[in-house]
Parts: structure tokens; sequence; C-alpha cells
């Protein structure tokens, strides 16, 4: 090879190894925008509405001034929505999962229960909102009420139970099950005592997600006609004389977080929006709380757990 | 005969066989019990097909298919009503190509970084962070882009009104990043190593090898994060219900205002039409037109997402 070829050989290389150095370059740049973006929205969020958070804040019902509303109705509202939420989505989402990994047979319903699922994960979220109004609402005649936006938001979160209760049954290795069967243990005695308490810390891990998802969720809840403007509180929960009174918390109007921020978003003052910043604040610190749990969770589950 | 004497007590007693019987019972029951759980996405399903046909059916009855198909116009709401879903469709479909020229990119730029050239404690810190990213509430996304990225786009351009789908569909395209990214990059991972070091072995650099090798053999499965990311778009509401402003608007221009067919259901579901009446029908057909998108998508992504699982 003469040294002409051999110094274009060298150039060709050096140009491909530029070229590899700006690739990664522009991977670093990718990743940057959305750390910048991801700041940038959390920081205007933080500086906007920061002053705005004290206990007024949190204990005043919304108001037509500005400066005296508050949050009380909404965050109170949010967390029975929550409630209902956690009550229906967790058995059924868990059992859902349990059933799929454990028992079901290999067979055309079977597949259609798999295909379902991973399709409802993909469906708008405005899709659950109708859904809930044309049934919930009108055709069962549960009203606007806490109980259909529990619901509604229990539906919509129940493929992330379900799939991440399949994930961590699916990591219990075999030996478990054939070990319990062969002390003479049922199925049931199985899931019970053996894969429900090894798998549940991802169980819980997506159980959090989904718990994270519907507390920003504002599309559905709009769909089905929640009132955004609350100025009372709902019964409190088991607190009515029972048996019929304690569930009128389940029937009562509400308002939760993200519906009062829209709320304020789309009101031209510039006071509102500054009450908007507050609420967004409380809310994506409290989603990012439950997720950035939901993640050290899992961490500690992956280093810690040696099968 | 002389026969083995059993013994005094009986090895088994019959009280517990008994009582294994109802074992079996039990076991069938709670098994019962768990398919029912497993069948309410069937149900789901079933509840979501049911209310929007039912409901469209209303809607069609008393407004033809070709009206709603062919006219220009959507003003449900005006005592001159015209419902061309063709005007919310405009809105969807600018919003979401612009969504989709800031997602496709980065989002794929991002994955291929983190799969083949980011170093092992960058990804452990990155992919979480994605995570986190797309865990933010849509609302705030939205708040986002009406009161940050707006303001910024008309330093650059200064006829731009407070509401447009250009803000709102950069904005929904920052929140797909991480589902595109994440998506892609698993397919990239389900690559062999032994394509990879066949390609270094010829003396490929990672960018060739990344860009020739592990990309056409992850093609499936790209395509079905891209197209997944194209049903989220296509779905979002509150970003756009937010900050694109709610009037229909038949234009392909992203720097104007616009509805699309979520936001405008949410503007409906804010007002207070009662039901029954045209108007309110009107939301069920738009979301079935929605549902109708967006189930196309996701049985391509599911069909391709298939298909890659049987290459390797």
């Amino acid at each position: 090879m003469n040294q002409q070829e051999l110094q274009a050989l060298r150039e060709l290389i050096a140009s491909h190894k530029r070229w590899d150095w700006l690739f990664g370059l522009l991977g670093v740049f990718a990743l940057m925008i959305g750390v910048l973006t991801f700041t940038a929205l959390f920081a205007n969020m933080a500086i906007d509405g920061i002053g705005r958070i004290d206990a007024d804040f949190l204990t005043s019902f919304p108001s037509r001034r500005a400066a005296n509303a508050g949050i009380l109705s909404a965050w109170v509202g949010s967390l029975l929505v929550m409630l209902v939420t956690a009550f229906a989505a967790v058995p059924i989402g868990v059992a859902a999962g349990v059933y799929l990994e454990e028992y079901a047979p290999k067979n055309w319903l079977t597949d259609i229960i798999e295909i379902n699922i991973s399709n409802l994960a993909g469906v708008p979220s405005i899709i659950y909102g109708l859904l809930a109004l044309g049934l919930f609402v009108y055709t069962f005649g549960l009203g606007q009420s806490i109980l259909t936006a529990g619901l509604t938001l229990a539906l919509l979160i129940l493929p992330v139970v379900i799939v991440a209760t399949r994930e961590a049954i699916r990591a219990i290795p075999q030996i478990i099950r054939e070990g319990s069967y062969a002390c003479g243990a049922t199925t049931w005695q199985t899931v019970r005592d053996h894969i429900v308490p090894y798998s549940s810390a991802g169980i819980l891990t997506g159980i959090i997600i989904g718990m994270a998802r519907a507390i920003g969720e504002t599309a559905p809840i709009i769909t089905i006609g929640a009132l955004t403007f609350i100025a009372f509180l709902p019964p409190a929960p088991f607190a009515g004389e029972p048996p019929a009174g304690m569930f009128d918390w389940l029937f009562a109007p509400f308002t939760v977080m993200p519906i009062q921020m829209f709320n304020w978003t789309s009101r031209p003052e510039a006071a509102f929006a500054v009450n908007a910043a507050a609420a967004g604040f409380l809310l994506v610190l409290m989603t990012l709380a439950m997720n950035g749990l939901a993640i050290w969770l899992r961490y500690r589950l992956r280093k810690s757990i040696k099968w | 005969m002389s026969s083995i004497p059993l013994p005094a007590e009986s090895a088994v007693p019959i009280g517990r066989l008994k009582f294994n019987r109802l074992r079996n019972v039990k076991e069938r029951g709670i098994e019962a019990l768990m398919f029912l759980a497993a069948f309410v996405s069937v149900m789901t399903t079933l509840g979501i097909v049911y209310v929007l046909v039912s409901e469209s059916i209303v809607f069609f009855q008393r407004v033809p298919l070709s009206d709603f198909l062919f006219d220009t116009q959507w003003t449900p709401l005006f005592d001159d009503a015209h419902y061309g879903i063709m005007v919310l469709l405009s809105g969807t479909i600018t919003s979401s190509a612009v969504a989709l020229l800031v997602a496709i990119p980065l989002g794929t730029i991002i994955a291929i970084y983190l799969s083949e050239f980011a170093p092992f404690t960058v990804r452990e810190v990155a992919k979480p962070f994605l995570e986190l990213l797309g865990g933010v509430p849509t609302i705030i996304y939205g708040y986002f882009a009406l009161v940050v990225v707006t303001p910024l786009l008309q330093m650059i351009y200064p006829d731009l009104p407070g509401f447009n789908l250009l803000a709102a569909g950069i904005v929904m395209g920052i929140m797909i990043i991480p589902y595109v990214a994440s998506l892609s990059e698993d397919a990239m991972r389900a690559v062999p190593m032994s394509l990879r070091e066949g390609s270094y072995a010829m003396g490929a650099t990672r960018l060739q090898t990344a860009l020739r090798v592990v990309m056409p053999a992850a093609t499936s499965g790209i395509a079905s994060a891209y197209i997944l990311g194209i049903s989220r778009a296509v779905g979002e509401t509150m970003i756009l219900a937010v900050a694109a402003g709610m009037q229909p608007n038949l234009t392909f221009n992203p720097a104007e205002p616009g509805a699309t067919v979520t936001s405008y259901i949410v503007q409906v579901a804010l007002g207070d039409l009662p039901h029954g009446s045209i108007g309110y029908q009107t939301i069920f057909a738009a979301g079935l037109m929605l549902m109708l998108m967006t189930l196309v998508f996701n049985l391509l992504g599911y069909y391709m997402r298939k298909k890659f699982r049987e290459v390797y």
C-alpha cells in the first residue's frame, strides 16, 4: 500500500470517528432538551407558585377573589376519589394479574382478555370519561359523584396494575410453585402464601405508578361533568348514620386538584395564574414523589432479591 | 385367607377427605372470582363500544353521515348548525404532526444514544428520569405550553396568537419523547449482541453499527414505538384544551388556534348542555371517531410488536 492510499484511509477513519463523536454529542444534547424542559417546567411553577402556598391556601375554599381562593375542596376531593380508585383498582387488578399468570388456561378466551388489556392501555383517557358519562352517570344513575370519578379512574389504571402484577409474578421462579404443590398445597394456597407475598413489592410499584397517573388525570373527570366551583366539603367518610349514611360521601359532588388548576388556568386575570401555578406545583410535587418512590422501590427490589 | 392387618386407626382420616372435597369447591369459587376480575377488561371494552355506538346512532339519525364527513364547518352549538368533523380532525392532525416532528427525531436519537453509546451510569440515571418526565400530569404540560412556550415563541414570531397549535404541539412532542425513546430502546436492546460484534469486527464504528445494523434489525419495534406515539398524540386532551384555544378552525397552519376532537369534548363537557340534546350527542360521535383512530394505531402497533418478537 503506498503512502497516498494509507493517508486516504487514515482520513476516512478519522472522519468516521468524528461522526461517531458528533452523534454522541447529539445524544447528550437530545437528553438535555428533556432535562431542560423538565427543569424549566418545575422552576417556572415553583417561582410563580411557591409564594402562594401557605396554610390559608390549603384550608380555603375556591373564591371569586384570587387572593382568598384556596384548594381545600380540591385536595379533599382528590384524596376521596383516590380512596375509591384504590379500593376498586387494587383488588381487581391484582386478582386479574394473578388469574392470567397462575390460573388461566391457554385458550381463545385468555387471548381475548390479554389483547383487551393491551388495547385498553392505549385508549385515550377522555374515552374513559365518555364511558363513565354514558354508563355510570346516566345508565346506572350514580350521578357526577366521587364514586363515579373513582371508578372511572380505577378502570383507567387497571391495565397498569395488571401488567405490573404479571411482571412481578413472572419473576418468581417455578421451583417455588413446585415446592408448594409438592407439599400438597392447592393453587389458592400457593397464591396466597407464596406468589402474592413474594411479588408484593413489584405489585406495589405498579399500584403507586397507577395512582400517580390517576391523581393527575383531568380529562375523564371533566367529561363526567365534575363541577369546578365547589365551596363545601363532602360528608366525612364513614361518619354518617349507619348503615346508609356512612356512604353519603360517595355520592357527593366534588372537585379535584387538576380540575381546580384547569379552572384557574382558563381565567384571564394574572392573579388566578399564580393560583394555578401554586396548585400545579403541589400536583407535580405529589406525582414526582409517588413516581420517585416507585422507581426507588423497583431499584431496591432489583438489587436485593436474587432468586 | 390371610390378610394384611390394617392399622387400628385408618391412615387417611375420613373427616379430612370430606374437608378436601369442600376445599375443591372453594378453589373453584376463587378461580371463578379471579376470572371475573380479569373479565372486567373485556367488559370495559364492551362498555366503551356500547356507549359510543348507541349514543352515536342517535346522533346519526339526526345528522346524515355525508354531512358529518364532508361539511367544512363545525358549529353544533349555533342556530345554523354544521357538523363537519373535518374541522376537528384538521386540528388533531396539525397538532399531532407538530408533536411527532419533535418526538420522533429526539426520541430516536435518545434511544440510539442510550442503547448504543451511553455509558452504564448515564443510562441508569437517564431511564428513570425519562420515566419521571412521562409521569407529569398533562394539565401541567398544558400550563407550561400556555405560560412559558407560547411567550418564548412569540419572541421569535411576534404574530403568534396567545392560543396556538404550535406551542401545544411542541410541548405534546416533549411529553411523548419518553414513550418513543423507551420503547425504541427496548427494541434496539433486544437485537442480539452477535450482530453488533459482527459489525464491529468488520471495522464499523458505533454510529455505523447503530444506523445500519441495529436499527434495521429493530425496525418493527421502532415502528411500533412511533405508532404508539401517534396514538398518544391523537388522544391527548388537556395540553390542547389549555394551550390551543377551543375554537374550531379548519386549518393546517400550526400558528393558528384550533380545536381538536379531544378538546371539543372537554369544551362541551364544561358547558351545561342538557343530556340528549343534539349538541350533547356530538361528543359521543366525536369520541367514536377518536376511538376508531386510536384503535387502528393500537392494533397496528400490537401487530408490529408481535412481528418483531418473532424475529429473534
